[in-house]
């Protein structure tokens, strides 16, 4: 199953563990998370559930570029790293 | 029973108390989210519950709640714009794409004395929320959202419009009139099923001609009411100070030195003719008046104003004062404000004098009187 972790920046305001999940695109993996762990989606999803401006999410280090529906597709052994773009000095 | 001070800035929420008692020296007796931003804190007198807005920028506003001072936080669902539809193409009065999203908290407010855990939130980039239940969830007032006028509010003090100040109505809490930079000022009588904006005697000298006397684009900085004299209102407007005796109907310009210019007001809540401003240079240079840091005072509804400056610095000094950093107590005595450049002041006397109760905090957002 792919493997979704959340980067230290946002770990300092809601804890997650890295956790492997069952889904086949990266909303699916995200969404399964959120299921658990409420709280972080609303740092990394917008109210339209978009990704949020200043957040990145890379696929086996490639990083996404859907970033209004989240449709890429993940394989079963991919790593999923949600992280906080730099910006801001 | 002892009065504190919550100090909502960039850097965290401070709690400021003296050490002891009257003329004691004031000291930060607490911090909460340092290093985060915050931009609103609320002390519901009600329930004794504590509420601070967080904008975290890269990672969205968040709003958190406590049971009382002292008392651990919790984070509860910030408010959250509807799905917008796909055929929608929603932009402000300047052509600007509106954001379907809380970009800020920029208004809290508790409700009526009897409406125990309703809260009223104002957001950018325009929506009015309610929660009846302390925050654990929020509604969108979609009559305001949907209707059409509300496109053409446009950014005032942020770049996307929004909804700053709250006002219930202590007669009929049903009756909340709100103020939008930029979209003046507008009052629901049936808690926010139907709204009108239709006030006049505003105007804004940087509009065309044919603007300037639109209700719907009046850039009003602060609105306040007075609990003992609903009737009284106050603007702090872009375009000078207005006072209402009316509930806002019609307003009515004051003139005041050094400047008519500034964001925050406050009223007195039992004389709605005793009023407070902080007065700064117009438009071009956003700074007090040859850098001397002053607040002046209305006591007969804006017919003239005391320059209040003992206590403050003497030395050349560039505080700004935001709209949500004057606050006064509920005996009316007590006022605090703090500035963008870290300053934060109470005064015991109504003004007449002034204590520094932090030089160096960061830039003050938001400041609320709290008894405990």
């Amino acid at each position: 199953m792919p493997k979704v972790t959340f980067g230290s920046a946002l770990q300092r305001h809601v804890q997650v563990p890295a956790l492997a999940v069952n889904a086949k695109t990266v909303r699916a993996a995200l969404e399964a998370v959120f299921r658990d762990h409420p709280l972080m989606r609303g740092y990394v999803l917008d109210d339209q559930s978009h990704l949020r401006k200043h957040m990145l999410v890379f696929v086996d280090g490639v990083a996404i570029k859907d970033r209004k529906m989240l449709a890429e597709p993940v394989t079963p052994h991919s790593d999923i790293l949600v992280v906080q773009s730099l910006s801001g000095g | 029973m002892s009065l504190k001070v919550l100090a909502a800035t960039r850097k965290g929420l401070f709690t400021l108390a003296r050490t002891g008692k009257a003329a004691a020296p004031w000291v930060i007796e607490r911090s909460d989210f340092l290093a985060d931003n915050v931009s609103v804190v609320l002390h519901d007198r009600r329930s004794g519950k504590l509420y601070a807005a967080l904008d975290h920028g890269h990672f969205g506003v968040k709003m958190h709640v406590s049971d009382g001072p002292g008392a651990a936080w919790t984070e509860q669902p910030a408010p959250a714009y509807p799905p917008k539809p796909e055929t929608c193409e929603d932009k402000d009065m300047w052509g600007v794409p509106l954001p379907w999203s809380t970009v800020r908290v920029w208004g809290l407010e508790t409700g009526g004395p009897k409406e125990r855990g309703v809260l009223w939130c104002g957001t950018i980039p325009g929506g009015l929320f309610r929660s009846h239940d302390h925050g654990a969830s929020w509604q969108m007032v979609s009559a305001l959202w949907n209707d059409p006028k509300r496109t053409q509010w446009m950014g005032g003090g942020a770049d996307l419009p929004g909804i700053h100040s709250i006002c219930v109505d202590p007669r009929d809490t049903n009756t909340i009139r709100i103020g939008v930079s930029t979209g003046g000022i507008w009052e629901t009588r049936d808690a926010g099923r139907t709204w009108i904006n239709d006030n006049t005697g505003m105007w804004q000298d940087h509009a065309p001609e044919e603007h300037r006397l639109n209700p719907n684009g009046q850039d009003a900085h602060r609105l306040v009411q007075c609990p003992g004299q609903p009737d009284r209102m106050w603007i702090q407007h872009h375009n000078g100070i207005f006072r209402s005796d009316d509930a806002g109907k019609v307003w009515h310009e004051c003139a005041a030195k050094p400047s008519s210019f500034g964001f925050a007001v406050a009223v007195h809540p039992q004389d709605g003719d005793t009023a407070w401003f902080i007065p700064e240079i117009k438009d071009e240079k956003r700074i007090p008046s040859d850098g001397h840091f002053v607040v002046t005072r209305t006591r007969d509804g804006g017919k003239t104003f005391d320059v209040l400056h003992k206590g403050l610095p003497k030395e050349p000094s560039y505080d700004i004062v935001y709209r949500h950093a004057l606050d006064i107590s509920a005996d009316g005595n007590s006022l605090a404000m703090g500035s963008t450049t870290g300053g934060l002041w109470v005064s015991d006397d109504q003004g007449d004098t002034w204590t520094a109760a932090a030089a160096r905090l960061p830039p003050v957002y938001a400041v609320r009187w709290m008894e405990g």
